[in-house]
């Protein structure tokens, strides 16, 4: 049997081998869900108009399902032994939608001014940058006041997409006509937008790199009831469902359709993590011991199986798995009612119920919700689960209004970007969900966390996030649960349809369909 | 006594109504001794198929929890709801009723006003809002509901009251020098009971509805396992497991016939001049 499985191996890889060649034409349909407001991604970045919009414009690097960088409107990119200055060589031929070529004015008039103005995360990465300049019209140089080694992965479509100067220097930017019909250097062009029906891309036959795209359209269509967007795909009239499109619950079903496809990959950038938040202030969750027991109350392979449909992984600790810099480092919290109850009793715990806020993202969270409350239950922890809408759950978390809440964070590339913030001590601010809500402070792992941003070479940063986690894991400030799997389902007939650690968003250009 | 039995089992369908109605109480009595585990105790793998393992007759929903369980202990949330919020109603109802028909004139109009003023809202959208208002919980439920069913048991009672205040007995009792709310309470009341009894238990009925539609909404008490609240977990999941929607709708559906069966008996029975001939 087994020799059996290896001949067909074999076989389908000298078959995928031989089928590999990417031939051109043909058109694909995606769901975009909701429909995005606008796809100007240089000043609305909701992940549905990172979809559309990432074919339009593109940045100066994308990254591997490492987070490895790779080239994108650089072609090549050198980085000084103290880490200070990152110098980007620019692509040959590159043209914008309009004709115009793109230079390195084009970069520092992004970078300096455009975005600056328009998108926070950008001033964020910005502080740590003393200048941007360009030397000549194919290169842009990068000072940074301090060594700042997560720079490199700051540079997505994402973060630091690339516009275009001669549209929009000197106007409003948010209220320029260009918005409405974007000008970018990516693969695809802007063709039509129909409210409430779909977004059309055409091929862009100028595009740098010869023979790319391989698609000739691409339809994105706005199918705003979750049953319908199902049935699109079953009847064939969507090829391509996003990961997070269709609820969870419909997944088996559609995954299991003749001729389907599914992957996982395409998250390594957002490495979305789900955790409970524990309320550090309050008694008894401020025992660090009544903590661990939480952590071993949870049946969390369970959610993963049951309510994950088996997407997703086990988190260890505070960096998702995917991230760069992730350990698994000790103490880890296998499910054992029996040592969490044994924790409780240390601790004397008066067995007062604790209420708890579920995530109002529909059926699977509410399920998540009730399984959770049946762990701690088991585990001797009685627990009420209260009932709260999107801006009432905004409202409780970001007052510390809540004793034990759900939430999900994207941790965006480095854990410079996207995890200190939901642990350090100059991150705890009442009116934002997204920081530091549980309130744990430990001067020794914020000063971890300072140096390990700054450090320089990675191997240096490694030690330290080696540190901070292992803290951490022994803290429990927050009840790790999963690192969430969003799969994309779509037609086997597409090849090449994830290409990149941003999915969808960035692959087009490589993407194409099987004959 | 005797008389009352009699005419209530000669409507055959009140009998069968009032047998399934027992049923259904004593399930809900016996729940906590059968199903010793919490309804929402994950105790096998999810989505097995009822009648295939005896020990969980009715199979299990998406979580793996015993959809028996889970129906047995929903009947008692039914019940309860459908009892206390009737109670309440009638609480609100009986004393409005009774003063807009027992007093007439200005008393009447505004009592009515107000009444009316609740009738044309449609009930189930105002329960609708009050539960979000109120957070969903098992008294702001009961609470909603009682609010939404009343207007019916005070125009009820008015209408009875005004028949009966201008009767000999109650004018006898007038001027016999008893106070308003002496007359009200022993000589009028009791001579209502028999239409307020039929309504009241129209009125279980209804209510159970109504809980259990909210439930399905997401409106329910986040922590307490009712019928329709598995309805409403199960939809996502009917085209792989039917029996998870199926068995609590199926339970609703027979509770609120019986309810309704037996509100006919009861009509039959204490109205005898009324009861339908040919039966």
């Amino acid at each position: 049997m087994r020799r059996l499985l290896f001949a067909s191996l074999a076989f389908s890889l000298t078959a995928t081998a031989v089928l590999a060649q990417a031939v051109p034409g043909g058109k694909l349909n995606l769901i975009v869900q909701p429909e995005p407001p606008s796809v100007m991604i240089g000043i609305t970045t909701n992940a549905p108009a990172l979809l559309v919009g990432g074919n339009i414009y593109e940045s100066l690097l994308r990254y591997d399902e490492n987070l490895k960088p790779m080239p994108s409107l650089a072609k090549s990119w050198t980085i000084s032994d103290d880490g200070l200055s990152y110098t980007f060589v620019l692509q040959d031929g590159v043209k914008w939608h309009d004709g115009k070529p793109l230079t390195s004015a084009d970069v520092l008039f992004s970078v300096n001014d455009f975005l600056m103005k328009m998108q926070p995360r950008h001033r964020n990465l910005m502080t740590h940058v003393e200048s941007v300049s360009a030397p000549d019209d194919k290169t842009v140089v990068f000072k940074l006041k301090e060594p700042f080694e997560a720079f490199i992965r700051g540079l997505s479509f994402y973060t630091m997409p690339i516009l275009p100067k001669h549209i929009y220097e000197g106007t409003e930017y948010a209220t320029n006509p260009a918005n409405d019909k974007p000008i970018g250097t990516g693969p695809f062009k802007f063709d039509e937008w129909k409210r409430g029906s779909y977004i059309h891309l055409v091929k862009n036959p100028d595009y740098y790199l010869k023979g790319k795209p391989y698609l000739d359209e691409l339809y994105y269509q706005v199918i705003p009831d979750g049953a319908s967007r199902s049935v699109a795909f079953e009847t064939g009239k969507i090829d391509v469902v996003p990961g997070g499109s269709v609820e969870n619950f419909d997944i088996p079903r559609l995954r299991d359709l003749p001729n389907t496809c599914s992957t996982e990959k395409g998250w390594e950038y957002f490495a979305p993590l789900s955790w409970l938040w524990l309320n550090n202030r309050k008694p008894p969750m401020d025992n660090v011991k009544f903590r661990q027991a939480v952590m071993y109350a949870l049946d969390r392979e369970f959610a993963k199986d049951v309510l994950w449909n088996g997407y997703g992984k086990v988190a260890t600790g505070p960096l998702s798995s995917k991230l760069p810099f992730y350990k698994n480092v000790a103490p880890t919290y296998a499910h054992d009612p029996a040592k969490a109850k044994a924790l409780l009793k240390e601790i004397g715990y008066d067995g007062k119920p604790l209420k708890l806020l579920p995530l109002p993202y529909g059926e699977t969270w509410q399920r998540w919700a009730e399984a959770v409350k049946q762990n701690l239950g088991d585990a001797g922890i009685p627990v009420e689960i209260e009932a709260t809408d999107v801006a009432g759950w905004n409202q409780r978390t970001s007052n510390w209004d809540y004793d034990i809440a759900f939430t999900y964070l994207y941790q965006n590339g480095d854990p410079a970007i996207g995890v200190d913030r939901n642990y350090k001590t100059s991150q705890i601010a009442k009116g934002n969900p997204f920081n530091n809500v549980e309130g744990y402070s430990n001067p020794t792992l914020d000063t971890l966390f300072d140096q390990a941003a700054v450090a320089y070479p990675a191997a240096k940063r490694q030690e330290l996030y080696d540190q901070a986690q292992k803290k951490l894991q022994e803290d429990v400030p927050v009840a790790w649960l999963l690192e969430l799997g969003f799969p994309t389902i779509y037609n086997c007939k597409v090849q090449d349809l994830v290409t990149t650690a941003s999915g969808l968003p960035e692959s087009m250009r490589d993407a194409w369909i099987k004959k | 006594m005797k008389d009352f039995w009699k005419r209530f089992s000669q409507n055959r369908g009140a009998v069968i109504g009032l047998c399934v109605l027992l049923l259904v109480v004593i399930l809900s009595i016996v729940a906590p001794f059968i199903y010793t585990k919490s309804p929402w105790a994950m105790v096998q793998r999810p989505f097995i198929p009822p009648f295939t393992m005896d020990a969980f007759l009715l199979g299990t929903d998406p979580m793996g929890r015993d959809l028996a369980a889970g129906l047995a202990h929903g009947a008692r949330v039914s019940l309860l709801v459908g009892l206390v919020s009737t109670l309440v109603s009638l609480i609100i109802g009986i004393p409005i009723g009774a003063a807009a028909g027992y007093f007439g004139g200005w008393v009447d109009d505004l009592l009515m006003r107000f009444t009316e003023f609740f009738q044309s809202v449609p009930s189930f959208a105002l329960a609708v809002v009050l539960v979000a208002i109120f957070q969903p919980n098992i008294t702001s439920i009961i609470v909603s509901i009682a609010v939404v069913s009343w207007p019916p048991v005070a125009r009820l009672l008015r209408g009875e009251v005004m028949s009966l205040r201008s009767r000999e007995f109650v004018e006898a009792a007038v001027l016999s020098g008893q106070t308003h709310l002496t007359i009200i309470w022993r000589q009028i009341l009791p001579n209502t009971l028999s239409p307020i009894i039929v309504l009241a238990s129209m009125m279980v009925a209804a209510a159970i509805l109504i809980e259990s539609s909210l439930s399905f909404l997401g409106l329910g008490d986040r922590n307490v396992m009712s019928w329709g609240y598995i309805i409403g977990a199960g939809r996502t999941v009917i085209r792989q497991a039917w029996w998870v929607s199926f068995f609590p709708g199926l339970a609703i559906l027979l509770t609120v016939l019986a309810l309704n069966l037996v509100g006919e008996g009861l009509n039959d029975a204490l109205n005898p001049r009324l009861a339908r001939k040919g039966r």
